[in-house]
């Protein structure tokens, strides 16, 4: 083909532009919003005459690092900290990139804008790309790191892992319900626009300072294509916003998906970032470091704010909210803590912290000994079998956690627990801003506007609920966390691979059953749910109970 | 000159830490461990494509032991089995019921069901799309330079250079809508994360024919003289030669929450009856007698994306479905009322189309001739797929 500038090639593919005259399409997905006004120009103006050798030469760099990674044996300088919670995080990324594939159609229905219909199909096909390059850097990962286990059965586990939901709503959030909600709101202007960038540049960033230069290969390469994505979220955000109707939808949108994207991403990645490290140069960023950059200077300074003059309702209280519930709250660091409590349910190996870790927290966040170090001792302690349990079951000052019942991420900010009677059923909520998300937003209502189209929180939402009352080896045996001796778990609460000092089913018989925090706070009293709440909300910091001293 | 260090650069120290393949021997360390093992293949060792495709969509009835956490307003949720009316063996099997002690019940005999038996036989994931698409593309950009630097353009007739400008030009309409409309739209639909990929992949086939289409069409417009490039916009719309096609297209994305009868219907029964019919027995023939060597190249490379490739994923798809050890009948029956429904839809089409026959100078094969080659195709493929050729077919 001739050399057409990319505008008049841009411009001529504009014709393909169809206007029914016979049938119209199916509607498969509806929506609440409406566009009847302001239809937008495709921002990519990509054509894929381009697009197919520009991403043939994306892989050829990716496939050609991997092949050195190889050769160089990489894997001789990798830590395998930092490997390690890649057995949880590879196990996660390729389902949300796959389902933002599936979600674009979603937006061919709902967006009347064929123009935009351009940006979407390419979009998806760079979704596809994105899950099968990532299934496939783990398929490397196994066959060339030194532990396999986890991730050889790692779609098993991932959908039957004790934390497993609070990665599947980075997924399924982006294909259910209203149209809009899911695939532009919550996808592309919250979590592709926003948290993409602690995902896909932060993370890899720290990858690389543990020895794995294949992350950020990879990684970086899938960035480049979200740079795409986000201006499709633009423009479909300005069309929305272009009808008046839809500004009380985008209100409400807006804060389910910053909310939820917060206590998803941040409880994922900040944990990757800042307990699967090995650097501890103090002048490394930390995640609260990183995320003021990223999220709260980039996002919602230089994207969000100016949208506010076209009539943009920002939820400027819940993104307040959320950086203080990471630097004053201690969320992520909750969260590692939840993690390496529940090591036994899970399938990757979780490494204590050592003096130099404890040095690094405190100079980053002070007071993070105080609130942390004893457990972390604690979790060293009794990281080798020794005639004791695992931590989970030992008296180390530290309550288990009920989950919140919409991020399915426990309620670690103990003062932040709720209650609330929903369909019938308690249900406890880490937050306020979760509570409205499950009793008020994700509801076929909306401050008396009907929102028919507006999907549902379903499911078994609490992981403990399928086992109580469970043996604890049972229950991994159920999972399949289990080696290929039959008896060695796949998952350890330390690095050290000699067989003798690893956990194995025995230990885990001697337990005691696994309880449903939400099952026993359906049986309460009235007057004993006030009580539990009383003393959850009095609990913490680092889970202690409520009476604790220390 | 001197080289100076910064003192105040501060860069993270490699560590060796020998975590490579093969350092230590414990449980899990051995050569069978360095395999997924939550999945069966479908031969007897697992492939690439298989890897980076299988079980990464869920299923409730395998590993999915919570459940899906959302779900549509009507209640529906994940990927739902009923959103066509083909079945796999297996489908009607209650999902396992799991609550308060239930334990997670995960798949005991990998797979629950039928539909996880499908594999695209072009085994297509990201490296492949990439390769084959822009390999076409190179090619269709130099066979195109080539003709222009030649200007072999000059040799069209009048006639063929009014015929490409309007009716090759409309071709690229029904790529479009097929790529977005149909299988674009359906790769949310389907079952297993291997139909929804193939879908996707047919998509961007279709997707990349038209926007090659409409990009042969600009470069057209910019080297042959009184080449009228919105031409195809006016016989796309008024033509009443096009009207058939176009109707059975939008009809196509208008079926009724049905992902396997839009794929059934465009696929094996529009394509090889309307599709191959344009493409191969029409454009392709009559080219060549009419100085034109450059646009079946680029028609070609079309065509070569439904013969070689979407037509295959699709025989192995409904294949599966017709030899099904539980549906197979069921399955037959439906696809015989599919049958029905849209083989005289395209034959009332293809005879609208029958007086582009006569319009090049160079005259391609009599449509009668024409279209019994499609129909010999057509009646082929359904043969191979254990399908009767409906009575429509002879008439």
């Amino acid at each position: 083909m001739s050399r057409q500038s990319l505008a008049k090639a841009h411009q001529k593919i504009q014709e393909l532009s169809w206007e029914p005259q016979y049938h119209e399409p199916y509607m498969k997905y509806g929506t609440d919003y409406t566009f009847r006004k302001a239809a937008k120009k495709d921002p990519l103006k990509q054509v894929l005459r381009s697009y197919f050798p520009m991403q043939e030469e994306k892989d050829n760099r990716v496939y050609g690092a991997s092949d050195g990674a190889i050769r160089g044996n990489m894997f001789r300088q990798v830590q395998e900290r930092w490997l390690e919670w890649q057995k949880l995080f590879l196990s996660i990324i390729p389902l949300p990139e796959i389902s933002a594939a599936r979600s674009m159609p979603m937006l061919f229905q709902a967006v009347p804008n064929p123009e935009l219909h351009n940006g979407q199909a390419i979009q998806m096909i760079d979704e596809v790309r994105h899950s099968t390059i990532q299934q496939n850097l783990k398929r490397l990962y196994m066959n060339n790191y030194i532990d396999p286990a986890g991730f050889n059965n790692t779609l098993r586990n991932f959908h039957s892992d004790y934390c497993g939901t609070i990665g599947r709503q980075f997924a399924e959030g982006f294909i259910t319900g209203d149209a809009i909600t899911a695939a532009s709101i919550y996808l592309t202007i919250v979590a592709e626009t926003a948290f993409t960038n602690t995902l896909f540049v932060a993370m890899p960033g720290e990858a690389a300072a543990n020895g794995d230069y294949l992350l950020p290969t990879v990684f970086h390469s899938v960035q480049s294509d979200e740079s795409r994505h986000i201006s499709n979220g633009y423009a479909t955000l300005l069309m929305a916003l272009s009808d008046e109707d839809n500004r009380q939808l985008l209100e409400r949108d807006l804060r389910y998906a910053w909310w939820n994207n917060h206590r998803v991403v941040d409880a994922a990645i900040g944990t990757f970032i800042e307990y699967g490290t090995k650097d501890r140069r103090k002048d490394r960023e930390s995640y609260a470091e990183m995320w003021r950059r990223w999220i709260y200077d980039d996002y919602y300074r230089a994207y969000l704010l100016p949208l506010e003059k076209y009539g943009l309702v920002i939820p400027h209280d819940l993104i307040e909210e959320s950086w203080n519930q990471i630097w004053n709250k201690g969320y992520v660091h909750e969260v590692a803590q939840f993690f390496a409590t529940g090591w036994v349910a899970n399938y990757w190996r979780i490494d204590g912290m050592t003096d130099e870790d404890f040095e690094w927290f405190e100079y980053k966040y002070p007071g993070w000994y105080d609130r942390y170090g004893k457990w972390w001792e604690n979790y060293n302690r009794l990281s080798r079998p020794n005639g004791h349990h695992a931590i989970v079951a030992e008296d180390v000052d530290y309550v288990y956690p009920h989950r919140c019942w919409t991020c399915m991420v426990p309620c670690l900010v103990r003062e932040d627990m709720v209650v609330d009677k929903v369909d019938g059923q308690w249900r406890t909520y880490c937050h306020e801003a979760c509570r409205w998300t499950d009793a008020v937003a994700f509801r076929p209502t909306y401050e008396g506007r009907d929102t028919p189209n507006m999907g549902k929180l379903v499911g078994h939402r609490e992981w403990e609920t399928l086992y109580h009352g469970w043996n604890w080896a049972d229950v991994i045996q159920d999972m399949g966390f289990v080696r290929d001796d039959g008896k060695t778990l796949t998952a350890q609460p330390h690095l050290d691979l000699d067989p003798k000092k690893m956990w194995t089913l025995d230990h885990m018989r001697r337990m005691p059953h696994v309880a449903s925090p939400n099952v026993i706070l359906n049986e309460m009293s009235d007057s004993e749910r006030e009580a539990f709440v009383a003393d959850y909300n009095a609990q913490g910091p680092a889970g202690r109970p409520a009476n604790a001293t220390s | 000159m001197t080289t100076t260090e910064n003192s105040a650069r501060s860069v993270p120290k490699p560590t060796f830490t020998d975590a490579e393949a093969g350092a230590k021997e414990f449980p899990d360390s051995g050569p069978s461990a360095r395999r997924y093992n939550y999945y069966k293949p479908a031969k007897r060792k697992q492939t690439h494509y298989e890897d980076v495709t299988v079980e990464v969509q869920p299923d409730p009835r395998h590993y999915l032991t919570q459940g899906w956490i959302y779900g549509f307003a009507d209640g529906s949720r994940g990927y739902p089995l009923n959103w066509t009316k083909l079945k796999a063996w297996g489908v009607d099997e209650p999902e396992p019921e799991r609550g308060p002690g239930s334990g997670g019940k995960p798949v005991q005999d990998w797979p629950a069901h039928g539909w996880h038996d499908f594999r695209d036989p072009n085994e297509e994931w990201e490296l492949t799309m990439y390769r084959y698409n822009a390999n076409v593309e190179r090619q269709i950009g130099q066979n195109v330079e080539n003709a222009r630097n030649a200007k072999a353009f000059d040799q069209w007739t009048q006639n063929w250079v009014r015929f490409v400008e309007r009716h090759v030009g409309a071709w690229m309409h029904i790529e479009h809508i097929f790529g977005l409309y149909v299988f674009a739209a359906c790769n949310r639909s389907g079952p297993t994360n291997m139909h929804n990929t193939a879908m996707a992949v047919n998509s961007e086939h279709k997707i990349r024919f038209a926007q090659d289409l409409a990009l042969y069409n600009l470069t057209l417009t910019e080297e042959v003289e009184g080449f009228d490039g919105a031409a195809h916009l006016d016989a796309w719309n008024n033509d009443a030669e096009w009207q058939g096609v176009r109707k059975v297209a939008e009809a196509l994305t208008a079926v009724d929450d049905d992902w396997g009868e839009m794929i059934f219907g465009t696929n094996i029964v529009f394509e090889p009856l309307l599709g191959e019919l344009f493409r191969s027995n029409l454009v392709q023939q009559a080219a060549p007698g009419n100085g034109d060597y450059v646009t079946p190249t680029v028609m070609g490379a079309g065509e070569y994306d439904f013969a070689q490739r979407d037509l295959r994923w699709t025989q192995a798809c409904m294949g599966l479905l017709t030899q099904d050890r539980e549906f197979a009948d069921h399955n037959k029956q439906l696809m015989q009322g599919w049958l029905s429904h849209w083989v005289p839809q395209c034959l009332e089409a293809a005879r609208q189309l029958q007086p582009l026959w006569s319009q090049p100078d160079a005259k391609p094969p009599r449509f009668e001739d024409s279209l019994d080659r499609a129909k010999n195709r057509f009646a082929g493929i359904l043969a191979d797929l254990g399908l009767d050729a409906p009575k429509e077919l002879s008439q």
